[in-house]
């Protein structure tokens, strides 16, 4: 059987993976992607840490990840497709009203 | 079965590393589903069946086609793709790669730290859900509360403007 | 009946939360009637009690309603409840059916005014709080009582605050009182540290068991709380308070400056006297005090020009014969001038409001002249008041009760005939101060016009009041009018029995002599033009020092506010208000630069979180 140190390495990895698109990329679609690549690998650890138990409770877990990653994702695109509107290239840093005007 | 998981967790980590990189948001979708796919693969021989299947069809199968039918909505031309190209220069990578690399380091330590082993067992699908409609029933409602949540939400925000 | 004690403060609360509530929305004529008719039942409950008391007086001559406990501590506890002897029972009298009288006649002096529900509020506020002083049974609840009709004398002298000179009365009014009260909260905790209760009747009696008579402790806790009733009751050395507060309007200086509120100290002492009987010294003190009280205001009457100022310094001149009745030990006789005294002045001051609402609102008695055929009313109920706050023999309820005093007076030891002689002096001040205002605004020509109507609401109160400032002296009369006490006889189950000490022929007719002496002085002076002469000629600088009230005002300005002001300007610059100033501008650079960070771009942001994250698992994993 696979130690649970691989299967969590594993997480890890997807986890900066996805960390990485989230703070280099600059359109939204990448933004949102990224972060579905995050739940994804925190879904995994817990699949690993069910394993590691023996445990049903991971893969609970998991179901209620995939619940919440449906939700976000749900309303993310909608708002990505009402900010099209507006910003046509879909660029993040450009939808910056809420900063700090001296 | 470790070859397999092996096989799969390559997969999936070139699929991903190629999906945050990609200039097309169509192909790099493409290649998070193939990653999707090779984590189901991971969690089956990690004895969550369930879970691979749920992966499989409710993750890869539903919410990535969804996400899919909007970027393809989006209709994202060839100026968008040459755009894309355009911001990911080599130095939009230094902070985030510093900040990544931090984090790994640490969270490398604390894996290692521990060096118990794993319980050898296939948890079942009629495990899973008897445990989840018996103990973790408010859970359930919880998740269909934020469910439902969502379903208002995009109903509102999707509605013509007046 | 009795068991509805509670209601006699509570109507009037009730009457006030209305008011303040829905007051605006309910417009004049109700507001009104919810005001007097608040009070106006409080008085008829509070006749009827009295009327069962006089049947059947309850045992010991006492009624106590313990409603609920309010601090409970191991060995200290303090209940609210009201406590019904017949000083209070008294007190409640007054209070009520003056208030009532007086709260129908400001319906219609107020009439027309801005804030007319607010104005009732506060009354309403007022006899309540007021009615609380006097029925506690516990000197802290009488202290709730004691600041809240502070607060309303503060409300309600500045009721017209779009004016300065008001605000600035008000304030100046509200600070002195304050002053006092200092006094008197420390009083209060040194009897409850020293007797562990605050429970009066307890207290007393802790007191005339633990202290001797004549040491230190009962005479240091007796003289805080005098202090307490001297600002309260405007006595020197804390009396700059009550001429400015006249700027209220007219109905409040007479029921709050004259009736009611300025005689608690009164009735502090009465309240308390066992505990002045254990300190002879400060009985002596009152003595003084209130002699010189009574004569600083009797010569600052003689100059005012302005009618409300005059009764505001015969008020304070009234309330010093009260403390010299105090200072001699004669309750009864202080208490018998407070009410009459609550009858007149009410009446004068109601009546000098009456005159104001015809003569658009002028107070100053060289302009007036010629009232007594114009308004009649006016005429005779200020005359009857007069003769009441002069003195004038056997018609006036004021010659009873002042009788009553100076025979107490001159009866007491030495220095008896130095107070007894003072206070003659006073007597006839008083005549010529009050009777050189009825010559100046009732004879001669007619100087202003003359404007409006008085409707009912004003001549009832002023019709009762003036019969009652006839009558009411003769509850209590000397040997040689009949010998009456029903007065000292119903009092005396609180304040022990009064008796009419004999003292030779020429103390009462002395006493009888130096009013009507006065009001000779005063006509003739009025005849020969000295009093008109006076308001256009320069005044001298006797007239200004005593118009000012022998210069207290300047004087406290002096020693007191200018270096309490120099004071509070040098602490502006206070070093240890820099160190925080530099707290401040520390968190102000501060802010700024982190104002900074916020460009309001997701990417930025999260890569902030992350690099929090990552330094927090740092610390976690690595220190």
């Amino acid at each position: 059987m696979i130690a649970w140190q691989m299967s969590a390495g594993l997480a890890l990895a997807l986890f900066m993976l996805g960390l990485l698109g989230l703070l280099a990329r600059r359109s939204l679609v990448f933004v949102m992607m990224s972060i579905e690549i995050m739940l994804n690998a925190a879904g995994l650890l817990f699949i690993t840490a069910g394993m590691r138990w023996g445990n049903p409770d991971g893969q609970i877990m998991l179901i209620l990840v995939l619940n919440l990653a449906g939700a976000e994702l749900a309303l993310g695109l909608i708002l990505i497709l009402r900010l099209r509107n507006r910003i046509t290239n879909l660029d993040g840093d450009s939808v910056n009203l809420l900063r700090d005007v001296p | 079965m470790i070859i397999v998981f092996y096989a799969a967790a390559g997969l999936t980590l070139l699929t991903t590393a190629a999906a945050i990189t990609r200039a097309n948001p169509v192909h790099a979708l493409l290649f998070f589903v193939l990653s999707l796919i090779g984590m189901g693969v991971i969690f089956f021989t990690m004895g969550a069946p369930f879970a691979a299947a749920l992966e499989i069809i409710v993750y890869a199968g539903a919410i990535m086609v969804l996400f899919l039918f909007v970027v393809m909505m989006l209709s994202l031309d060839i100026a968008a793709k040459r755009r894309e190209t355009g911001w990911m220069i080599h130095s939009v990578w230094i902070v985030p790669l510093v900040l990544v690399a931090g984090l790994g380091i640490e969270l490398v330590r604390v894996f290692l730290g521990s060096s118990a082993t794993g319980v050898e067992r296939i948890v079942s699908p009629q495990e899973v859900g008897l445990r989840l409609f018996t103990t973790d029933l408010s859970a359930v409602e919880l998740a269909s509360i934020l469910l439902l949540t969502g379903l208002i939400g995009a109903f509102h925000l999707g509605r013509k403007d007046r | 009946m009795i068991s509805y004690l509670w209601l006699i403060p509570a109507l009037p609360l009730l009457g006030s939360v209305i008011l303040g509530m829905f007051g605006p929305s309910m417009g004049p004529r109700l507001s009104g009637a919810v005001g007097t008719l608040s009070v106006g039942l409080a008085a008829v409950l509070a006749m009827a009690i009295a009327l069962q008391w006089l049947g059947h007086p309850p045992a010991h001559s006492m009624y106590q309603q313990t409603l609920w406990s309010w601090i409970n501590l191991p060995g200290f506890s303090i209940n609210v409840g009201l406590y019904l002897d017949p000083v209070s029972l008294l007190m409640v009298l007054v209070i009520t059916i003056v208030g009532c009288l007086i709260h129908l006649f400001s319906t219609e002096y107020m009439e027309g005014e801005d804030g007319y529900s607010r104005f009732f509020a506060y009354l309403n506020l007022f006899v309540s709080a007021m009615l609380l002083l006097v029925l506690a049974d516990d000197l802290a609840l009488l202290f709730v009582g004691w600041e809240g009709v502070g607060v309303c004398s503060y409300l309600l002298v500045g009721f017209w605050f779009s004016e300065s000179a008001n605000g600035y009365a008000a304030r100046k009014s509200f600070v002195v009182t304050r002053v006092a009260d200092i006094f008197m909260l420390a009083g209060l905790l040194l009897l409850a540290t020293q007797l562990g209760t605050l429970n009066i009747q307890n207290m007393l009696a802790g007191a005339v068991a633990t202290w001797p008579s004549g040491s230190l402790m009962p005479a240091v806790a007796a003289s805080l709380l005098l202090m307490g009733g001297l600002g309260k009751s405007a006595q020197v050395p804390l009396q700059t308070w009550l001429p400015d507060a006249m700027a209220g309007p007219t109905p409040v200086s007479a029921l709050i400056h004259a009736a009611t509120m300025v005689t608690a100290g009164v009735y502090l002492v009465v309240r308390t006297h066992a505990l002045f009987l254990l300190a002879p010294s400060v009985l002596d003190a009152i003595a003084i005090g209130a002699v010189i009280t009574l004569l600083v205001a009797a010569f600052a009457g003689l100059v005012q020009s302005d009618i409300k100022r005059v009764l505001a310094y015969s008020t304070m001149s009234q309330i010093g014969y009260m403390f010299l009745a105090l200072g001699v030990g004669a309750w009864p006789a202080a208490m018998f001038h407070f009410m009459t005294h609550a009858v007149f002045k009410a009446l004068l001051f109601l009546t000098a409001g009456a005159i104001a609402m015809r003569l658009d609102h002028e107070q100053n008695i060289f302009a007036m002249g010629g009232l007594r055929t114009k308004l009649p009313l006016a005429f005779w109920a200020f005359l009857i008041g007069s003769a009441s706050l002069a003195a004038l023999p056997v018609i006036s309820a004021g010659f009873f009760s002042k009788e009553m005093i100076l025979g107490a007076v001159a009866a007491a030891p030495m220095p008896g005939m130095v107070l007894w002689g003072a206070g003659i002096l006073g007597a006839m001040l008083t005549a010529i101060y009050i009777f050189r205002v009825v010559f100046m605004v009732f004879l001669g020509p007619v100087n202003t016009e003359i404007s409006g109507s008085y409707g009912l609401r004003v001549a009832i109160p002023l019709v009762t009041l003036s019969a009652g400032a006839l009558v009411v002296g003769w509850l209590e009369t000397p040997e040689t009018l009949g010998g009456q006490t029903i007065f000292s006889q119903f009092l005396s189950p609180a304040v022990g029995v009064f008796r009419h000490l004999p003292v030779s022929a020429m103390i009462p007719l002395t006493g009888i002599a130096a009013p009507l002496l006065g009001v000779a002085i005063a006509y003739t002076l009025y005849r020969n033009g000295t009093w008109a002469r006076a308001a256009t000629t320069e005044p001298s600088r006797l007239t200004l020092f005593l118009k000012s009230g022998s210069g207290f005002d300047t004087l406290y300005d002096a020693v007191i506010v200018a270096p309490y002001m120099g004071l509070v300007q040098l602490l502006r610059r206070d070093p240890v208000d820099q160190m925080f100033m530099l707290l401040r501008d520390l968190a102000v650079a501060l802010h700024r630069q982190l104002r900074a960070t916020q460009i309001g771009q997701i990417r930025r942001y999260a890569s902030w979180m992350m690099a929090g994250s990552v330094a927090t698992i740092a610390i976690l994993l690595f220190a």
